[in-house]
């Protein structure tokens, strides 16, 4: 394949501190002109990362190349990886045309071209009256704004985020979240963006890696992460599941069965290697794939049973309902004592189920990922 | 009303050392001392008002001499000050570990432990004639006669950067603590080289650790007596000298008052020429750090 299609690409990097290996063999390549995520808990070294392709660390061994060349040797100031801090980083001592005029004067920029550049640059955020103001004078969401913009003043081949939702309030970063998806589609650049918020990187993201420990577990669409995930890590960081671990009583026709330490039975599909039976097993269920049974169903006494063919049921008592609109929430304690969380639809009708009614949980097989 | 009363007692008991302190110590003997200095003495315990000691300081030249001599070297070592703070307090606050930050900030602060005049004898064993710096040249064979290094302007200049640098360091070190280091990142990040987010970013986002820095380092340096008279012998020609000259050694008040309030008039002058120059006020400066 022709290197130049891809915008970034990092080969086998690796970046210990004393001992600890922060990035450890990390390979992808980031087709031009996408949004990019890198997914992970604080400390997985994402930052690090980040830290090696803007320049501001060196990697023990592996390589990045921008645009097929690499960049090892060529220092921060000379790459063209512009990068969104995650305080922003904004300079409180300049306006905001001095800040965005920074950049291009370090390039060595005409007074003319600057002047052109910075009116075009905040035009396309949509706030082409703030130049003259200063840094303090700007919203939250402004300033988020200004500091993508001054990258984007100087067309770098990739623009890094590193979180830089996270000091927004809830409103702003949903907002912002929009924005960011409909700025990275009206400039066309490579958008490399760090986050901890899986809800975030599925939002805006062509393509989420989800990173652990140093490595990268899973690179895929955010539909892949979603419902195909590879390792349990994956299933249990992207979106939320319900998690048993088990032990398997028998295998067959990649199906598995499976038997929790609290005693309920399940079955499941087999997501990642092979099981055998007796093997420790982890299994996930997404909680909008359980359903309330139908009540002509619910007769059944017993705690765990397979009579719904291809499906899991598994019958409980409501503990509480988390109301949350089109997203609300039940959790049901089931007779073995364990919480489970089913999604559900609330229309405000009689129907709609109350906490302490007794109700059967139902889900098909294949819903139950196991690793 | 009761607990606004008892707040507004609080308050008042709060204010009042500080009203004292400034009232008796400041204010009071100030205004004793202009007065002093507008008297003018005709004959024997007989006096006048008038601006004759105002103006009997701008017909010497000697004085006038003295004072510009005071202003321009204070401003030299307020310069070589910064230049030799700045580097310091950076590798303190944004080099230096977390752990080694607060022993380097202590290290900073014992010559503080010592007295003013130890510190000076100190410099004095070194650098005379007989002393450590010119015995130890003579024995390296590197000098054949005994050197003075007292008693010149360079010597002078030394011993007053070494007892003020402290004070330029404190407040360099607090501002540029509260730079994040983003800031330097993003520096470099957008095309800045070294020199360009130095001045670009670094010294801009200090200026008002610089200007507060500068201002006490150069009140304290004009206003200093011990360190330029025992470095600097009788040739220091400082202008608190002379000041203290006219009040014991010749016994005249009236003009030793008047050279005070030149000092503090040139001096705060100075101060303000700089507040104007870089831009800042006292409130964005020295009373934020």
């Amino acid at each position: 394949m022709n290197t130049s299609e891809f915008d970034l690409q990092c080969e086998n990097l690796t970046k210990h501190f004393a001992s600890v290996r922060a990035v450890d063999g990390v390979s992808f390549d980031i087709p031009a002109g996408t949004f990019f995520s890198i997914l992970g808990p604080s400390g997985c070294g994402k930052t690090t990362l980040m830290r090696m392709i803007a320049g501001f660390e060196s990697p023990n061994s592996g390589d990045i190349k921008i645009k097929g060349k690499s960049v090892l040797d060529t220092p921060p100031n000379k790459r063209n990886v512009k990068m969104v801090f995650q305080h922003l980083a904004l300079f409180p001592m300049m306006n905001v045309y001095e800040n965005i005029a920074y950049g291009l004067r370090c390039n060595g920029a005409s007074k003319s071209v600057i002047k052109t550049k910075v009116a075009d640059v905040l035009e396309r955020v949509a706030l082409p009256d703030v130049a003259k103001r200063e840094i303090h004078q700007l919203s939250g969401g402004q300033k988020q704004r200004i500091a993508i913009a001054r990258c984007m003043a100087l067309d770098p081949d990739v623009l890094l985020l590193d979180e830089p939702l996270g000091a927004l309030d809830l409103k702003l970063r949903e907002a912002m979240k929009i924005e960011l998806k409909l700025l990275q589609h009206q400039f066309n650049t490579t958008f490399v963006y760090i986050t901890h918020d899986q809800s975030e990187a599925l939002v805006m993201s062509d393509h989420v890696a989800v990173m652990n420990e140093g490595k990268f577990e899973q690179i895929g669409t955010p539909q892949e992460l979603y419902h195909e995930p590879v390792s349990a890590f994956v299933a249990g960081f992207v979106g939320d599941a319900n998690r048993w671990s088990g032990t398997v009583s028998a295998v067959h026709d990649g199906r598995v069965q499976f038997t929790t330490a609290q005693g309920l039975t399940l079955n499941g599909i087999n997501k990642g290697d092979a099981h055998a039976a007796s093997d420790t097993v982890s299994a996930f269920v997404r909680p909008e794939f359980i359903k309330l049974s139908d009540a002509n169903l619910t007769n059944t006494n017993t705690t765990a049973g397979n009579n719904n063919e291809g499906h899991n049921s598994i019958s409980g008592r409501i503990d509480s309902l988390l109301f949350n609109g089109a997203n609300s929430r039940l959790l049901v304690r089931v007779d073995s004592n364990e919480l489970i969380e089913a999604d559900v639809t609330l229309t405000g009708g009689l129907n709609d189920p109350k906490a302490g009614e007794n109700v059967t949980l139902v889900w098909p097989h294949e819903q139950t990922m196991c690793f | 009303m009761m607990v606004s009363d008892g707040k507004k007692l609080g308050l008042f008991l709060l204010f009042t050392p500080f009203a004292l302190w400034i009232g008796l110590l400041i204010i009071l003997p100030h205004v004793g001392m202009f007065i002093l200095s507008l008297k003018e003495k005709v004959a024997p315990r007989v006096y006048e008002y008038g601006l004759d000691n105002y103006i009997n300081f701008i017909q010497e030249p000697i004085y006038w001499n003295t004072l510009l001599r005071t202003g321009v070297m204070s401003l030299l070592v307020t310069v070589l000050t910064l230049l030799i703070g700045f580097p310091v307090a950076y590798y303190i606050a944004k080099i230096a570990g977390k752990r080694s930050k607060g022993a380097l900030f202590l290290l900073c602060l014992i010559p503080l432990w010592v007295s003013d005049l130890i510190r000076a004898f100190g410099w004095i064993l070194l650098l005379r004639e007989t002393g450590v710096v010119s015995k130890s040249l003579q024995s390296v064979g590197l000098i054949d006669t005994p050197i003075e290094f007292l008693y010149n302007d360079a010597t002078v200049v030394m011993g007053l950067i070494y007892t003020v640098v402290l004070f330029m360091i404190v407040p360099l070190v607090s501002t540029l603590d509260g730079m994040d280091n983003e800031m330097i990142e993003a520096g470099y990040n957008l095309g800045g080289s070294r020199l360009t987010v130095l001045r670009r970013i670094i010294v801009p986002y200090a200026m008002p650790g610089i200007v507060a820095g500068c201002i006490v380092v150069f009140m304290l340096t004009a206003g200093s007596y011990l360190t330029p008279i025992l470095l600097g012998g009788k040739n220091s020609s400082w202008f608190t000298e002379q000041i203290y000259d006219q009040f014991i050694t010749r016994y005249n008040w009236e003009s030793g008052a008047a050279f005070g309030f030149v000092l503090l008039t040139f001096t705060s002058f100075v101060v303000w020429a700089g507040l104007r120059l870089s831009g800042q006020t006292l409130s964005s400066t020295v009373a934020k750090s």
